[in-house]
């Protein structure tokens, strides 16, 4: 049995930055996938809309969990076998997308209708409207529901070692098998994700104090 | 692609949709009750309580879910408590919602301005009573929508107890899918069952806040806030 | 040909009847009052004439192009025809001068610098050429409604619609918009107004139409109008005094 030294330590912060490397990259990919859905559930056409409301209504009534593994087995009933870190970024990516099409919409919905229709009264087009007009008020206010967001995508990481992926979690596991010392170790991994999540968590409250300062006018 | 293989084991898969109901049922109850406490403690007791009321509450928030049901189940032992899977699940489970929940629920009582409990002193009710009518009932009315999120999201969460061995559902389709080697199969079974208890229980909390809190419940239509996952 | 020409508008909301035969016919230069109680028609009506709200029958004509739900077509006509609202609705995340310029620089891709010398003349026509750079939500109501006005004049539209743009303003700002909006009708502007302003209706307004359960109940020169009501309902509403 090993002891829980310097060399442990280290394998759990290079790990670490590894679940960093996978928010970023399933919150970049889930990002654009989510925005493309957010458009489809406004769209004028029904089958797109309803499409998009069941792809958002399923994800987010599943465990991540289950995002997953549907998302690991499905592929590989199709024959294709991802390495773990592509996986791991290809499921996460289809959770994180759902969920920010679900806030992005409704950043969307609430820009203020007189808005729309003072954009239309000056002959934009809806394509303009989007462009000059809505986005730039919804993506302010979709900041901190979206940073909040990130925060449950950070802890969400904990399970993609079900794809065979090592992350914070799968290393301060694997150092517990070998060391046994599971209450320093864990300490230890919940420090590392508390120092990850809280700053943000903050940040995401922050915004939302300046969103409704600026609001009450 | 057989799913006779999965479907044959039907006992055991219904013996973990019981079980995921039990434990997520048996969490949101105590969880509540812990919240309930937490809150009144922040409110009755000073500035102190305050204090380690919301220390407990970032802390639950901002750490996964596993690494606290980890920590409950290998960590305690070190210090002499040691619990077996499902009692470090409903341990686990029921401190990450009273966390959430507290918020919530605190979210709620701020939303009820002074002016009403001024009111309620007024007309003579004691402070217990003001609390229970004035405050806490209108606050958890308010707040149902965002509470049954979070209870939701709470059963959906309970698929991590699995990796502490617990046979819930996700821990009945690890079973099953090494018995069968029908991983496909099984998760999308498993999958469906999730589906279904989930909007079977937003179903259920909607109707319940209906029944509970009938003045209102129009207002708790338009307001649907976003819950948090564990 | 006139510049507005309404024909025998009816208009519902499912089975509720807001306007029952509404036709109306405003020459070049002429500005027009709309007065009547909340529930009449008059803003649904206004906001008929820039494609704003649909109608079931009737025909509108505005500024040279027959009323249409085809998109291109409307927005053409909503060159030519500007509307200023009772709540302002300039773009918060932009500056007055940047509110200003948009629209003429993406419907009518006209150049920056051209854009930039249009904005500047029509903030000096409304009296705030220092706001230029401000924000919106730094700027009093009076103000802002006051750039809503250049906003649409920076279009260079044919005729004008305000709908009860003072309603929302403290009354000591109210002074402001409404001398901006007399320059406006000095210079020949065409203008349709939904009001409840009594005095500017009888002062300014060359006609006053009173509008009463979807249809126009009474209409006439503004100082005929008001000074001889020839209808129980007018005459109880002016009475009233604003509403």
């Amino acid at each position: 049995m090993q002891t829980f030294g310097w060399p442990e330590a280290l394998f759990i912060l290079r790990s670490a930055g590894w679940t960093l490397a996978l928010t970023a990259i399933a919150f970049f990919i889930g990002g654009a996938i989510g925005g493309v859905f957010a458009i489809m559930r406004l769209s004028r056409i029904r089958w797109l809309r309803r499409f998009a409301a069941g792809y958002i209504l399923v994800i987010q009534s599943i465990p991540v969990l289950m995002v997953l593994f549907m998302s690991y087995y499905g592929l590989s009933a199709l024959g294709i076998e991802l390495p773990p870190f592509l996986a791991a970024s290809a499921s996460l990516s289809i959770y994180v997308s759902a969920y920010l099409a679900e806030i992005w919409r409704g950043s969307i919905e609430s820009v203020p209708r007189q808005q729309w229709e003072a954009s239309a009264s000056l002959a934009h087009t809806t394509a303009q409207t989007y462009r000059h007009v809505i986005l730039p008020q919804a993506i302010r206010i979709s900041l901190p529901p979206t940073v909040g967001f990130l925060v449950q995508l950070v802890k969400n990481t904990s399970i993609v070692q079900v794809v065979g992926f090592v992350d914070l979690m799968r290393a301060g596991m694997l150092v517990n098998n070998a060391t046994y010392q599971a209450f320093q170790i864990f300490t230890l991994v919940g420090a590392i994700y508390f120092a990850i999540c809280f700053p943000l968590s903050r940040l995401s409250r922050h915004l939302e104090k300046v969103m409704n300062a600026s609001r009450s006018h | 692609m057989l799913f006779q293989d999965v479907f044959s084991k039907w006992p055991m898969i219904l013996n973990g949709v019981w079980l995921t109901i039990v434990l997520s049922f048996v969490a949101i109850g105590l969880g509540l009750v812990l919240a309930t406490a937490l809150t009144a403690l922040r409110s009755l007791a000073g500035s102190w309580a305050g204090y380690i009321v919301d220390a407990y509450v970032e802390l639950m928030r901002n750490t996964p879910f596993l690494v606290q049901l980890f920590m409950i189940f290998f960590g305690l032992p070190q210090i002499g408590i040691r619990l077996n899977g499902l009692e470090a699940s409903l341990l686990a489970m029921t401190l990450n919602l009273a966390a959430y929940a507290t918020e919530i629920i605190r979210a709620g009582v701020d939303s009820i301005h002074k002016s009403q409990i001024e009111a309620g002193l007024a007309l003579a009710m004691t402070r217990w009573q003001v609390l229970k009518h004035v405050v806490l009932q209108p606050a958890f009315a308010r707040v149902w929508p965002a509470l049954s999120s979070q209870f939701v999201l709470m059963m959906l969460a309970s698929s991590i107890c699995s990796f502490v061995s617990v046979q819930e559902l996700s821990g009945t389709a690890a079973i099953i899918e090494q018995d069968t080697f029908r991983s496909f199969e099984t998760y999308i079974v498993v999958t469906v069952l999730y589906l279904v208890l989930a909007l079977s229980f937003k179903l259920f909390l909607n109707w319940l806040g209906r029944k509970l809190f009938p003045q209102v419940s129009g207002l708790a239509r338009l307001t649907e806030a976003h819950g948090e996952a564990a | 040909m006139p510049a507005v020409l309404i024909e025998d508008i009816h208009k519902s909301y499912g089975s509720l009847a807001v306007l029952k035969g509404v036709s109306l016919s405003v020459e070049a230069g002429q500005v027009v009052a709309i007065i009547g109680r909340s529930g009449s028609g008059k803003s649904t009506l206004l906001r008929c004439i820039n494609g704003l709200e649909t109608f079931q029958s009737g025909k509108i004509e505005v500024a040279g192009h027959t009323m249409t739900q085809d998109p291109t077509k409307l927005r053409e006509l909503r060159k030519d025809v500007g509307i200023v609202f009772q709540s302002y609705n300039l773009f918060p995340h932009l500056t007055v001068g940047q509110n200003i310029m948009l629209s003429p620089r993406i419907t009518k891709n006209v150049p920056q610098a051209q854009a930039l010398a249009l904005a500047k003349e029509v903030l000096a026509q409304v009296g705030l050429s220092e706001k230029f750079d401000s924000y919106p939500d730094n700027l009093s109501g009076g103000q802002q409604q006051r750039v809503a006005i250049a906003r649409s004049l920076a279009m260079q539209p044919k005729v004008m619609l305000f709908d009860e743009v003072t309603s929302a303003l403290d009354p000591e700002l109210t002074g402001e918009v409404l001398l901006v909006m007399e320059k406006l009708a000095k210079g020949g502007m065409t203008m349709l107004l939904v009001t409840h302003e009594m005095s500017f209706a009888r002062n300014v307004a060359d006609t006053t139409i009173f509008m009463h359960q979807g249809l126009i109940w009474e209409s006439g020169p503004s100082k005929e109008v008001f000074a001889n009501p020839q209808t129980p309902e007018l005459a109880n509403f002016v009475k009233a005094g604003a509403h």
